[in-house]
């Protein structure tokens, strides 16, 4: 059992995003002059949009740099605050995450309602920077903070009929303005296989660049599948559930056509409407060339496996 | 009231100068934002930006276009039509750079990808034909073509009704989910189309009502 003792200062509290991606040439050229001028006033601070510290470094991170924090907060999908990318940037403002429940139950044999603060006391936080590829054809790089979801999910001890996992939304249209009008049939639901649920590269994220992940991006915590279309990676979670049936997921029961379950990142199979053969990365000049689509979104290492023998292009 | 009704040649200089130049405005600050003048930007994704505003503008020029008839015949300010011209071709202005965005920014004049997307993708295919279809109006559009066609002019222009349903489909297709904004475009297009029928038929009944009166 870890038991960490709350750091003096946060990172978030001192570190702005060009420090935080030199952090080690900033320490070293800045030395401890800095800790010293800012450990006597800052006391740990609690509650949302605060920091973490001690992240554990992955080897899963790509090395590829970042997108910045204005990228990543302000260009989103997330039609529980309205339909354009800039939407949910403004209308998440004042949405508080705390407190939050989430209610996990199901084929499990520790079915249980636990406080957001519950759900991850147990485990340490990492640092995953991940490549993220959206079904619309452009993709960022996300410095995400979270735990591997199946460290969470193993609590829970899912039996033997556990087949699929389900992840749902918050449906709160008070809180959540786009839900007022049917853009999509609230609440929004995700599924995964239990095996991928359980792949290490699959993450419960709570964060972003070493702070609390804002309401925008999920807050309190998301689902990141780096593999499979952003559109997987399901927001803002108060229900987990383990299946034996495959759950039917919010876009493919719009779209059937357009979206399935798996959506898995794959350059050779088009969506109906666009090419899925490159990407262009968010954050690049207007100018600048689209790149292309790595199968797997390039992680076919670690998941290629779990497709052994499927077809890909019935089952996008 | 006056020189609402009757406007001076001057007047109506100066508003075409001034409508003009408000009809670039859009152009103006599309540019700052792609090339970061002025500190404009085009957010995180300034491609889709192009593309979708170019269009967007198209669109709403071709529907301002259309509204010059009927606010013409309702209005009686029968100098409204001096403007269309104008209006027109910004639209076509805009349509050509939503183009231009699509082609040259986002596809890098791949040629090979462009053809498949016109021929594989329906909504790239509509918006494609009413591109087409909008060159000849445009090419036909100034005096001396008006007088050399004639009466087959008018015919031709009646081209832009077309052209302006197969936009607003073109937009409407290519939505993931909100319908919301390309049905408002349709409504406008509704309406604006039915106000013909409408003005039709009042002046079909005209000749009728007179020998009553007499």
């Amino acid at each position: 059992m870890l038991i960490k003792r709350p750091a003096d200062i946060r990172p978030s509290e001192i570190t702005d995003e060009s420090i935080y991606l030199n952090r080690r040439e900033f320490l070293r050229a800045a030395g401890l002059t800095i800790a010293g001028i800012t450990l006597g006033t800052a006391g740990p601070s609690s509650g949302w949009a605060a920091g973490y510290d001690d992240l554990v470094k992955s080897p899963l991170s790509t090395d590829e740099p970042p997108n910045s924090w204005e990228d990543i907060t302000t260009y989103n999908n997330f039609y529980e605050f309205g339909v354009g990318k800039s939407d949910p940037a403004r209308n998440a403002r004042d949405f508080q995450p705390l407190p939050w429940e989430i209610a996990i139950g199901g084929e499990c044999d520790n079915p249980r309602t636990l406080s957001y603060e519950d759900l991850v006391k147990p485990h340490a936080f990492e640092e995953r920077i991940y490549r993220l590829r959206c079904v619309e054809a452009w993709s960022m790089v996300v410095p995400w903070v979270g735990i591997p979801l199946a460290d969470i999910l193993k609590r829970f001890e899912p039996n033997s009929r556990a087949r699929f996992v389900r992840f749902t939304t918050l449906f709160d249209p008070k809180r959540m303005p786009g839900q007022k009008r049917r853009t999509l049939d609230w609440p929004y639901v995700e599924g995964l296989t239990i095996e991928e649920a359980m792949n290490p590269l699959t993450l419960m994220a709570v964060g972003v660049y070493g702070r609390e992940l804002p309401a925008q991006n999920g807050a309190p915590l998301r689902l990141v599948v780096p593999w499979k279309y952003g559109f997987k990676s399901i927001k803002s979670i108060v229900r987990i559930d383990f299946t034996e049936t495959r759950p039917t997921n919010t876009w493919s029961a719009e779209i059937p056509g357009e979206y399935g379950f798996y959506a898995n990142v794959n350059p050779n199979v088009d969506h109906p409407r666009w090419s899925q053969a490159k990407e262009r990365r968010i954050g690049n000049s207007a100018f600048a060339p689209k790149q292309p689509t790595q199968m797997f979104n390039g992680y076919g290492e670690q998941v290629a496996h779990l497709y052994k023998g499927l077809d890909l292009a019935r089952n996008f | 009231m006056n020189t609402i009704r009757n406007p001076s040649p001057l007047f109506l200089k100066s508003l075409k100068v001034a409508v003009f130049a408000l009809c670039l405005l859009p152009f103006a600050l599309l540019a700052a934002g792609a090339f970061g003048v002025a500190g404009y930007d085009l957010g995180a994704n300034p491609v889709e930006a192009l593309i979708h505003s170019t269009g967007k503008w198209g669109l709403k020029f071709l529907l301002i276009t259309l509204a010059v008839t009927p606010v013409r015949r309702l209005s009686g300010l029968n100098w409204v039509i001096r403007f269309r011209r104008m209006l027109g071709l910004f639209a076509f202005f805009y349509l050509v750079l939503h183009f231009a965005s699509y082609a040259l920014i986002d596809q890098r004049l791949d040629l090979g990808a462009i053809l498949e997307d016109i021929v594989q993708r329906p909504f790239i295919t509509i918006g494609m034909t009413a591109l087409l279809l909008l060159v000849p109006l445009a090419a036909t559009s100034t005096k001396g073509m008006m007088r050399r066609l004639g009466k087959r002019w008018q015919k031709l222009h009646r081209l832009i009704y077309p052209i302006a349903v197969l936009g607003v489909w073109h937009f409407y297709w290519q939505v993931k989910q909100d319908t919301l904004e390309p049905l408002i475009y349709a409504g406008i297009l509704a309406v604006l189309l039915a106000s013909r029928l409408f003005i039709r038929r009042r002046r079909a009944r005209v000749p009728v009502a007179v020998p009553g009166h007499g």
